[in-house]
């Protein structure tokens, strides 16, 4: 596993394996070695592309749903959110601790859509206590990336 | 009217400063002539500043700086070089290396002492010994040596009227950081003579071939070394003006008594800032180094690859390329390159006369500015 490699990636994974082996000072087939190994091994998932949908005009909308499960023989935390993940509609589960137990955020193309995925399928699970949705609004950061324009470089162009 | 000050009038302005007039004049110049981070300030270090201004900490300071702040860099001094300074009366808090060196030169010259200053090396060196009276007495470096200055240069240059030796490691403009013995060996020539070390170790965190030496770490340089460190490059914090000496306690008492009564203290609020950055910001320092680094083997495969041998510097975020093949002087080369590619880069000369024949390229930019630059770079000595 190369740490210093997945970092690299992990900012731009278009960064060729010739320029990683530049930055890291390592050589080409070297990298090319490790990036496929990780691949293999799962530590390497897959490459996707950050998109500001909303800009590009596609309307989204999300919601996150937080789930109280009562866990029972044979149907624990994780058979509860298997069925859950399954639906496509889910873009993501997360166990959590606190009040709730399953964090989901659901994708869908309207407010209704998602209302009605989560009375009809969520809310009607075997173990599912309760649910609460809160739509997102803005969305600020996610995965480390700031949603705003970026400022400009304001330092002088010469300086000693 | 009578004629402005001579010693101030002898100095000639600074070389960075006429290119940077030329500069300024241009639109969409991508520049790789910045002596500063890219990076901005990391937010623990400014959410902080914000906060203490909230809570009205507008005031003046002690004069060395507050005790908190003094108390944190002796502590880093302590863990990061096994360095002893006392946080009472052994660590001044300055407006940046920048004061620092201009306090340091004042202690110690007499009218007419010899300050050795090895080039090429950061412009305000030598006009920082003049203005406190004394002379410089330059002594060359080399390519052949990776910038690192000969100790048998600095031995021929001394005479009866050396008080010091002025050196900064890893070296703006060239990146270079001596071996050890070679430090070892200028610690010696000082305690042979007796001599003061002024030691600027601004950026010691930007070192990537191992760990930085700190001069006063070796034998014999505690005593007589002036260790000038800020905060400027390691947690990208050049807009705060704020870096702090650390020395003898007589040293220090001089250099506080000069402080005193032109600065009274540093800014308030951006010692508030340097105390964050010592406590949480190494993490986001780490983060930017390895990106220096990253850039750092980027940009000296590419201005080889362009035709301008380049060596890999082993700190600092420069490299000082030669374009002695070229037939073309510093400037020559720095003013076509700017507007034939719209590329700034610094005119070596600006450093010392023994940096003609090269220029000085910051890799504090992002790496699509960097492999731009050198596209164009490559272009321009292509047509050459
Ligand atoms: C070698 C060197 N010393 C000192 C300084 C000035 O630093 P400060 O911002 O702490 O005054 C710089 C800034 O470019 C530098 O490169």
């Amino acid at each position: 596993m190369d740490i210093e490699v997945l970092k690299i990636l992990a900012r731009d994974a278009r960064t060729s394996p010739a320029e990683i082996a530049v930055m890291t000072g390592k050589n080409e087939d070297e990298v090319r070695h490790a990036i496929s190994e990780m691949e293999q091994a799962g530590i390497i998932r897959s490459y996707k592309t950050v998109i500001d949908w909303e800009k590009a005009g596609v309307e989204r909308v999300f919601a996150f749903i937080d789930v109280r499960v009562s866990p029972s023989r044979g149907v624990g935390f994780d058979d509860v959110a298997r069925r859950v993940y399954k639906y496509p509609e889910v873009h993501s589960v997360y166990l959590v601790s606190g009040d709730y137990d399953l964090r989901v955020v659901v994708e869908g193309q309207t407010m209704k859509e998602i209302a009605f995925f989560v009375a009809e399928k969520l809310a009607t699970l075997d173990g599912v206590l309760s649910t609460r949705s809160s739509f997102l609004l803005k969305k600020y950061k996610e995965d480390g990336e700031i949603y705003e324009e970026p400022e400009g470089d304001e330092r002088l162009a010469v300086t000693p | 009217m009578k004629a402005i000050s001579h010693v101030v009038q002898s100095i000639p302005p600074s070389g960075i400063r006429r290119f940077f007039d030329i500069v300024s004049t241009m639109h969409d110049v991508l520049s790789l002539g910045v002596g500063e981070p890219d990076f901005d300030t990391p937010w623990c270090v400014r959410e902080a500043c914000i906060y203490s201004l909230e809570r009205g900490h507008t005031h003046y300071t002690s004069n060395y700086g507050t005790i908190e702040l003094r108390r944190a860099i002796s502590q880093y001094l302590a863990l990061s070089e096994g360095l002893e300074y006392h946080p009472e009366n052994q660590i001044l808090v300055t407006v940046g290396v920048s004061e620092g060196m201009d306090l340091a030169m004042r202690a110690i010259i007499n009218p007419g002492d010899e300050v050795i200053v090895p080039e090429p090396c950061f412009v305000s060196y030598k006009p920082c010994v003049m203005f406190a009276g004394g002379n410089p007495v330059v002594v060359p470096s080399y390519a052949e040596d990776g910038f690192a200055v000969k100790p048998q240069e600095i031995r021929a240059a001394v005479t009866s009227k050396t008080k010091a030796i002025l050196i900064g490691y890893p070296s703006n403009p060239t990146g270079a950081v001596p071996a050890r013995e070679t430090l070892e060996e200028i610690v010696r020539i000082a305690c042979e003579h007796d001599l003061y070390i002024v030691s600027d170790e601004i950026y010691a965190r930007l070192t990537y071939n191992g760990k930085h030496t700190c001069v006063p770490t070796l034998p014999g340089a505690y005593e007589r070394t002036i260790l000038l460190n800020g905060f400027s490059k390691a947690y990208a914090m050049t807009g705060w003006r704020i870096g702090y000496a650390a020395s003898s306690p007589e040293i220090i008492e001089a250099m506080m008594k000069i402080h005193q009564y032109t600065m009274m203290c540093a800014s308030t609020m951006a010692q508030v800032a340097a105390l964050e950055a010592l406590r949480n910001g190494d993490r986001e320092s780490d983060e930017m180094i390895e990106q220096y680094n990253h850039r750092r083997r980027v940009i000296v495969k590419g201005l080889n690859d362009a035709g301008l041998p380049c060596l890999m510097p082993g700190g600092a975020f420069y490299v000082f390329p030669s374009i002695k093949h070229t037939g073309l002087s510093s400037d020559e080369f720095c003013e076509r390159l700017l507007f034939e590619e719209k590329v700034a880069v610094v005119p070596g000369n600006a450093f010392g006369e023994c940096g003609e024949g090269h220029i000085r390229c910051s890799y504090a930019t992002s790496l699509d500015k960097i492999n731009l630059a050198i596209e164009r770079i490559a272009r321009f000595v292509s047509r050459l």
